[in-house]
């Protein structure tokens, strides 16, 4: 069986490309589609958790299950929200959109 | 051994598809890419012994949420991004850190593994017994999340609605 | 395999229940009644009974959504009756000063309210939550409809650009913040809080990364540096109820979840939360009290304030690791600023004359000869802000040093006491702006009977904290040792 270590790591890996992609784009669209990926890290870790720790009691999957409920939620948000910016400005704007500076 | 080659397979893959959407200067692109790594991704529940997450994998994130994406970037035009590699030295040094935390995961997957103890016999990872959870420890979550999900779509529904409204006066 | 339902007693869920319900119904109200003013009176009833429900709890300890051979999935004990009390006269007092404001900015539709009663649910379980996965489901239910309300201001780019900003930093914070908890799940095989607290050893590497993102994605949620840079923006940007609202609601729930998880699931790791986030609080009051010495806008000189107020609450979070004491210093000290920042947004939403128009320092020139009431009770607001006594924000912050000095935090309680002094420059600047100078503003000022009760509640409050505060840290304290298990952790 593979080791769990590399389960981790590889769900670290998409973690990192994910936070990395956050912040560092600067269109909403790009962002939204990192967070993505970031929940699925956080799936993956989930899962690998349910199967290596406590395979008996599917508590882990049932968590994926709430985090994929709670992304479905967030990106149909995100989206009516970029809809309504990119349609009140007539402009693709977030082109200047940076989410580390105030 | 295979098992292992097919592991390593599967995470280039993935890895590969999360830089690709990454570096994409198309929004479709990057889009598609991440379908790609979402399925690779279910590939890995499968691998996990659990095939009913994969199925919801495939159905909900790469089918029903990813086509929402492609929707809006078309609905708007936006296909086209700005690149990675922009006007900020703080990106090289924010990548550096990131790197860092990698490697920190890294080592602490190394000390877990030590006392790690696998008991592959009990798995169950049926629609039932996940469902007998939900409802058993889960019930009030389970409902509160559909709460939330309807408190969405109101969101989704008034957001665009005000826009018209907007535009009207 | 068979099926064993869970021991449920929905009395317990009740406050939130009625909140949900109401939300609800709304919507099914949507479908015949147009009239705008029958959601304002019901969402006010359907909180003040949910407040009534919720008082009713006060001395009890109760669990429900029990599974077999699980812990219960949602408490209630003193804390969070204190804390969901808090909550829900933010609600109240939101209404309140929101009367009129909704009406002439035409923000005004049956949804604002349906999305402030789940937002409120949202934030009611945080503190409810005795299971991390409830924690984060909790936390999605109260900021998806916030990010939403943020957006409402159709006319304004700004407005939707920070909804923008906030959603993108939430839904990331967010993410971050369910990273840890999956950690920590890794780390101890179990969800529930006590179960955590239960398995979970010192020094264990994955729980260690699982509480630094844990305590990254409460930052974000309180706005404490170096997380805090959406704050002054989302401040701005949203429309002034929903700024209100959240710089009380999310910001208190915020803490009543941090003091939760960590005092219950996480005292095992104390040693490292509490340097970590004695240190985040050091910077938080001196980044947020010298940033805002520059603002000229009100609304991101209160954005900077709630970020500077954040660190001083912190300071108590972190001394509760020491003793147990702090945590009602922490409550009190959230109540005093429940008064005083309601209080403030009512001047601020009085003198808001059109959508985004009239929150400049400037507008404030003169408004002792306009209106000298409204002037007196900004007056108020920010003495106690600063924590000048006799004001409540004088009661919070003299027990919060306290209890920083009695956990042997002396550096944080000097950096704290100096940038009070530092804070009483931009506060008193408004009140300086109002006595001092003349003004020619002829905009009218919009102080309608529920906005002038709403301000009349919260002076009464500031007041009496302030008078009084004896009584209500001893009430304050007793919410903290009726949590038997907060105890055990601290």
């Amino acid at each position: 069986m593979i080791p769990m270590s590399w389960y981790l790591i590889f769900s670290a890996a998409l973690f990192a490309i994910g936070l990395y992609g956050v912040m560092a784009r600067r269109n909403a669209i790009a962002i939204l589609m990192s967070v993505e990926l970031l929940l699925n890290a956080v799936n993956i870790n989930l899962v690998t958790f349910w199967r290596y720790r406590t395979p008996d009691r599917s508590v882990g999957l049932a968590w994926a299950v709430f985090v994929l409920a709670v992304a479905a939620a967030e990106a149909a948000v995100g989206l009516a929200l970029i809809i309504s910016v990119y349609r009140n400005r007539d402009s693709v704007i977030a082109e200047e959109l940076d989410l580390l500076r105030n | 051994m295979g098992n292992s080659f097919v592991f390593m397979l599967l995470a280039v893959i993935a890895v590969g598809s999360a830089i690709g959407m990454l570096v994409s200067r198309d929004a479709v692109h990057s889009a598609l890419f991440l379908v790609l790594n979402f399925i690779t991704i279910a590939v890995f529940y499968v691998v996990l012994n659990a095939p009913f997450l994969a199925m919801v994998q495939v159905t909900v994130y790469a089918g029903a949420i990813m086509v929402l994406f492609m929707f809006v970037i078309m609905l708007l035009g936006a296909e086209r991004l700005r690149g990675m590699w922009g006007d900020r030295p703080s990106e090289l040094v924010f990548a550096a850190f990131l790197g860092f935390l990698l490697v920190v995961t890294f080592l602490i997957a190394l000390v877990m593994e030590g006392k790690t103890a696998v008991s592959a016999n009990m798995i169950d990872s049926s629609p039932v017994a996940l469902g007998l959870r939900l409802f058993e420890g889960y019930v009030f979550p389970f409902e509160v999340v559909g709460i939330l999900l309807l408190s969405a779509m109101v969101g989704v529904v008034i957001l665009t609605i005000s826009n018209k409204r907007g535009k009207n006066v | 395999m068979d099926f064993q339902p869970p021991i449920i007693n929905l009395l317990i869920v009740a406050p939130l229940l009625i909140t949900m319900g109401a939300g609800l119904f709304l919507m099914l109200l949507n479908i015949f009644c147009k009239r705008d003013g029958v959601y304002y009176w019901l969402t006010l009833a359907a909180i003040a009974a949910a407040l009534v429900q919720n008082v009713a709890m006060w001395g009890h300890e109760y669990g429900t959504f029990i599974a077999r051979g699980s812990y219960p999935m949602v408490v209630s004990d003193n804390f969070s009756v204190f804390l969901n009390s808090i909550l829900l006269l933010s609600g109240i007092g939101t209404l309140l000063i929101s009367r009129n404001y909704l009406h002439r900015t035409k923000l005004e539709r049956p949804e604002f309210y349906m999305l402030m009663l789940f937002s409120l649910s949202g934030m009611m379980m945080m503190g409810m939550a005795n299971d991390l996965i409830l924690v984060f489901v909790a936390l999605e239910l109260l900021s998806i409809p916030l990010y939403i309300m943020a957006g409402l201001a159709v006319s304004r780019d700004d407005s939707k650009e920070s909804a923008m900003k906030y959603f993108l930093l939430g839904a990331f914070s967010s993410g971050i913040f369910v990273y840890g908890i999956a950690l920590i799940y890794g780390a101890t095989g179990a969800t529930a809080l006590p179960a955590v607290y239960a398995v979970l050893e010192a020094g264990s590497p994955l729980a260690m990364a699982g509480t630094a993102f844990l305590m990254v994605g409460f930052a974000f949620k309180i706005g404490a540096v170096p997380f805090h840079m959406w704050t002054p923006d989302v401040y701005e940007g949203a429309p002034t109820v929903v700024t209100a609202f959240m710089s009380v609601g999310a910001k208190v729930a915020g803490f009543a979840a941090l003091l939760r998880v960590f005092t219950v699931a996480l005292p095992a790791m104390s040693d490292a939360w509490m340097g970590a986030l004695a240190l985040i609080a050091a910077l938080t009051l001196i980044i947020g009290n010298v940033v805002a010495l520059m603002q000229t806008n009100i609304k991101r000189m209160l954005g900077y304030s709630s970020i500077a107020h954040a660190g001083y609450l912190l300071i108590g979070v972190a001394a509760a690791g020491q003793h147990s004491e702090a945590v009602g210093s922490v409550l009190l000290y959230m109540l005093a600023y429940l008064f005083t920042t309601m209080g403030a947004f009512g001047v601020v939403i009085a003198l808001e004359h059109k959508l985004g128009e009239g929150i400049m320092l400037e507008d404030y020139k003169g408004l002792a000869k306009r209106n000298p009431w409204l002037s007196a009770a900004m007056l108020v607001f920010m003495l106690s802000l600063t924590g000048v006594p006799p004001t409540g924000g004088f009661s919070g912050k003299f027990y919060i040093f306290r209890s920083a000095v009695e956990a042997n935090l002396w550096w944080l309680a000097i950096i704290a006491i100096m940038t009070s002094v530092v804070s009483g420059y931009y506060y008193l600047r408004v009140v300086f702006y109002m006595y001092m100078f003349d003004g020619d503003r002829t905009e009218p000022v919009y102080a309608g009977t529920a906005l002038k009760t709403g301000l009349l509640i919260a002076l009464v409050g500031t007041l009496w904290l302030g008078f009084f505060p004896a009584g209500w840290f001893e009430l304050a304290y007793k919410a903290v040792i009726g949590t038997t298990q907060l105890l055990a952790g601290g």
